[in-house]
């Protein structure tokens, strides 16, 4: 592993010895927490930490919730009554459960345009950002397949619509969501499956975040500056960085007391806000709710899945250059995973040379556009498909699709980029001119 | 965050498919209004009025509880902390007195117990169950889809259920063999259930006078509490969350400043 | 760092002491909820007593209920059951103890110490063989006109004592009592 150059364990007396040589575990332990971090990281560096905590809330919260939940279509709904009701302190487990899912969200989304913005995606994070987005698609299963389980009009509704989505892949579609669903329709097969498979991913993803450390272990955190940590020497490599512990740790946990602060404030005195109240409306195959819309985190992926209809200039050349194979239906779910496909890319579609947008003048502006374009996208998915919706959901979606097609590989060439600082201990002395000081007075 | 679709979605419970396309046209605009109203509940603090608790549950029992059932609702929550605030025996005693149900092991009716639920009420003209009534119905939306009203007013179910109640005009309406009310909180404006609450319909223990409005107010105060029993153990955990978390971070932002104050000021210590 | 501040050490360690201890507290405030929520629901503790309708039992027939999960015989003793109960000398039972959950635990097995009312008339004890757990066959069964335990042959009394076979111990009685005339409460 070539990282940064730092002190490594030492075992001290005859059993740390004794274990270092048969099992380094304590040695492994010691360099992930001790790990050189760039001094100059910012508050947007908390939200790794944030996701970290949520995703053990969420498999705590889980395992407890599966021990008092019935996956049957006749009971699941009771059950979760029973947890709401019965349980002892289960409410506030469930609502905990629940929230966490959006608490997850908020800082998964905050993590993603933070590396969108330093570049922490180019060369040689590439397969952090990769396995990153990995993490960000189970994610997205492992939530979809949780709303199902109290098995509300949402649950229910909800998916239906989103395995018709694999329904619509030319030739073999049916078929696939059939083997999905283990059936015509969403029923007890699938619930208990989603049951299954809702427990299981976030051991995935679990394992995919251990790969994910390891990958940005070995390459150093990216930092506002985008300069890379001084390898030449130890002492060079000690002026830029800290270790984890105690500095980053403190800092991360009193940014992660104050997400929860707000989050336990959510839970306790509006829970339901972010939830729709359909979903206490025991699921009912035979009544469909008027609007069905997916829970806020896939509102801006469900805008572009609906933005692309038949009258859409493109979507009318796709069908006529594939003879009809690549119809409206089938078009929207390739833009809708298309969207995360061109983010997963961004590595190669961004040619800039300068790693960090802070030092990008241009880019900036349409970084920020893409935030707010997200934020719109998220707005528009929840209204009705009627003008002007119609109309914004296609131009942000096409904005989407443009910033990392167009923009970003056109900005490299076009763009003068400032320079940033020579090293990370410039960037950090400048904003704390009393850093460079002597100690001794 | 943003759900103008609820109202709409009870449109398609309530009314039949036909009927509900039918009249959908008469002019929506007009109908969904639900006024906002104080409610004791509301807010970090608020807390069930007892007594408007036992004024809704007597209102549910001779009013609503002929067509609705509440069937997630156990009868002995009654006397737990935080509701209505019946004793064991006083609960004992109203559920043997109002309700019967099934016992499999006896394989008869026999009078419903403290253990059992609130009856499941199905069939013919029966309405839906009223356990998350409160929970499964939005008072308020937007502006513009934004969600903002909700957060200030809250999602609005206690509110919607009064103004429901409160919602008859007196015109009827027959579809298809159907005859259908206007009501002007419902979003498409006609709905099945006939008017229910008249002044003076029942007399309250406290001697509350029991006008259609403090009759329509209690019950609904009522479904929420029985959508939501534990609201008060909700908000209360909520509370000391928060509260402690207000110690740990703002000893976490002095242990932080001070950690790295050495490294920010040239080895310095800080004086805290 | 040339210089170490030692003088104020404690001071500093104070902060740093209280942030640790405040985590310790909120990390154990969490932990709890995440312990209690294994210990039996409200549903489950709603049953841990119930009311049981002894107006239909005939005198000389047992009524089986469960409670907490486990049969329980109550019996409307026949004056004969009384007779044969209040017969034998205490000497001859292998367990001489009431284990009765109602009165004093030293108690000795009388039948007295076993009904639950003076008379002798109603016995209220749990339907599980002290053996391995079988459920008993009642109506006069087995040698001492009681119960008898199909799984090994144990056979127990009119008042529920053990009196033959493998079971070390005399039917138990549960907290039981008459709330009127027509009522016992378990539990």
């Amino acid at each position: 592993m070539s990282g940064i150059p730092h002190d490594h364990y030492e075992p001290k007396g005859r059993f740390a010895t004794w274990l270092h040589d048969r099992l380094p575990v304590v040695g492994l332990a010691y360099d992930v927490l001790m790990i050189p971090t760039p001094k100059n990281l910012n508050w947007w560096w908390i939200w790794g930490i944030v996701l970290a905590f949520t995703l053990v809330l969420q498999i705590v919260t889980g395992i407890i919730l599966a021990m008092h939940y019935t996956p049957h279509v006749d009971l699941a709904f009771a059950s979760v009554e029973h947890i709401m009701r019965d349980v002892n302190g289960g409410h506030m487990l469930r609502y905990l459960h629940a929230n966490g899912a959006s608490l997850f969200f908020v800082a998964v989304y905050i993590h993603i345009f933070r590396g969108l913005y330093y570049g922490s995606y180019k060369s040689p994070r590439e397969v952090t950002w990769i396995i990153g987005m990995l993490i960000y698609l189970a994610m997205m299963a492992t939530g979809f397949l949780g709303y199902v389980l109290p098995w509300g009009q949402m649950s229910f509704w909800g998916a239906t619509v989103i395995t018709g989505l694999f329904g619509a892949i030319p030739f073999i579609g049916p078929d696939i969501q059939t083997w999905l669903l283990g059936g015509p329709a969403v029923d007890n097969a699938a619930l208990n499956r989603f049951f299954s498979l809702h427990y299981l991913l976030p051991f995935v993803i679990a394992a995919l975040v251990a790969v994910h450390i390891w990958a940005f272990h070995t390459t150093g955190n990216n930092n506002p500056t985008g300069v890379d940590v001084r390898r030449s020497s130890k002492q060079d490599a000690e002026k830029d960085t800290l270790p984890f512990w105690p500095y980053f740790v403190i800092k991360d946990f009193f940014a992660l007391a104050v997400v929860l602060l707000v989050f336990f404030a959510i839970v306790g005195f509006m829970p339901n806000y972010l939830g729709h109240p359909d979903n206490y409306i025991e699921a009912n195959p035979l009544s469909t709710p008027a609007h069905i819309v997916p829970e806020w985190y896939f509102l801006p992926f469900y805008a572009i899945l609906r933005a692309f209809t038949a009258d859409v200039w493109a979507v009318q050349a796709a069908s006529f250059i594939t003879g009809g194979i690549v119809d409206a239906k089938f078009f929207g779910v390739l833009a809708m995973f298309g969207s995360i496909l061109v983010m997963a890319l961004t590595p190669w579609l961004d040619t800039s040379k300068t790693r960090s947008g802070s030092y990008r003048p241009i880019f900036k502006f349409w970084f920020w556009l893409l935030a707010i374009d997200f934020v719109v996208l998220m707005w528009v998915g929840a209204q009705s498909t009627v003008f002007p919706y119609d109309w914004i959901s296609l131009i942000a979606s096409t904005y989407w699709f443009a910033y990392f097609l167009v923009i970003l590989p056109l900005l490299g060439w076009t763009e003068k980029a400032k320079t940033p600082p020579a090293t990370i201990e410039d960037d950090f002395n400048h904003h704390y001119p009393e850093a460079s000081g002597s100690a001794a007075e | 965050m943003i759900r103008q679709l609820t109202l709409t979605a009870i449109t398609a419970m309530a009314l039949g498919l036909g009927a509900g396309a039918a009249l959908a046209s008469g002019g929506e605009g007009n109908y969904g209004h639900v006024e906002d109203r104080q409610f004791s509940f509301e807010g970090p603090f608020g807390k069930y009025d007892q007594m408007q608790l036992q004024r809704g549950l007597k209102v549910y029992t001779e009013v609503c509880a002929a067509c609705h059932g509440l069937r997630y609702v156990p009868i002995r929550a009654l006397a737990d902390p935080g509701g209505p605030g019946y004793t064991e025996d006083e609960v004992r005693a109203y559920a043997a007195e109002n309700f019967t149900v099934f016992d499999p092991e006896l394989d008869d009716d026999r009078d419903a117990t403290p253990a059992d639920h609130f009856p499941r009420v199905t069939g013919d003209g029966m309405g839906p169950d009223l356990s998350l009534v409160a929970k499964g119905r939005a008072g308020f939306h937007g502006p513009y889809g934004t969600g903002m009203n909700q957060l200030f007013k809250g999602i609005g179910g206690a509110e919607y259920i009064t103004a429901y109640l409160l919602g008859f005009t007196g015109e009827e309406n027959e579809v298809a063999g159907q005859y259908l009310y206007e009501n002007m909180a419902f979003p498409t404006g006609w709905v099945q259930m006939p008017p229910q609450l008249e002044d003076d319909l029942i007399e309250y223990d406290d001697g509350t006078p029991a006008t259609a409005e403090q009759m329509a107010e209690d019950v609904s105060a009522f479904l929420m509490w029985a959508a939501e029993p534990k609201m008060m153990a909700r908000k209360q955990a909520g509370a000391v969350a928060v509260l402690l978390l207000v110690v740990l971070s703002s000893l976490l932002y002095l242990a932080n400043k001070k950690l790295w104050y050495p490294v920010k000021h040239g080895g310095k210590e800080a004086n805290l | 760092m040339s210089h170490a501040d030692d003088h104020k050490g404690t001071r500093r360690d104070f902060l740093y002491y209280a942030t640790g201890g405040a985590g310790v507290v909120v990390t154990g405030a969490a932990v709890w909820p995440l312990v209690n929520q294994m210990n039996p629901s409200a549903d489950v503790r709603a049953m841990s007593s119930i009311r049981v309708d002894i107006s239909e039992i005939a005198e000389g027939s047992q009524l089986t209920v469960k409670w907490r999960g486990k049969p329980v015989f109550i019996r409307y003793r026949s004056a004969e059951d009384i007779e044969f109960a209040r017969a034998d000398a205490l000497a001859d039972l292998p367990d001489t103890n009431a284990r009765n959950a109602n009165i004093d635990a030293a108690a000795d097995a009388a039948d007295e110490n076993r009904t639950l009312d003076a008379e002798g008339k109603w016995l209220v004890m749990m339907g599980v063989c002290t053996h391995l757990g079988c459920v008993p066959l009642g109506n006069g069964a087995g040698d001492y006109h009681g119960w008898y335990c199909p799984c090994h042959g144990s056979h127990y009394d009119a008042a529920g004592r053990i009196r033959k076979g493998p079971a070390p111990e005399n039917l138990p009685i549960p907290i039981a009592e008459f709330l009127d005339e027509t009522t016992i409460k378990l539990g």
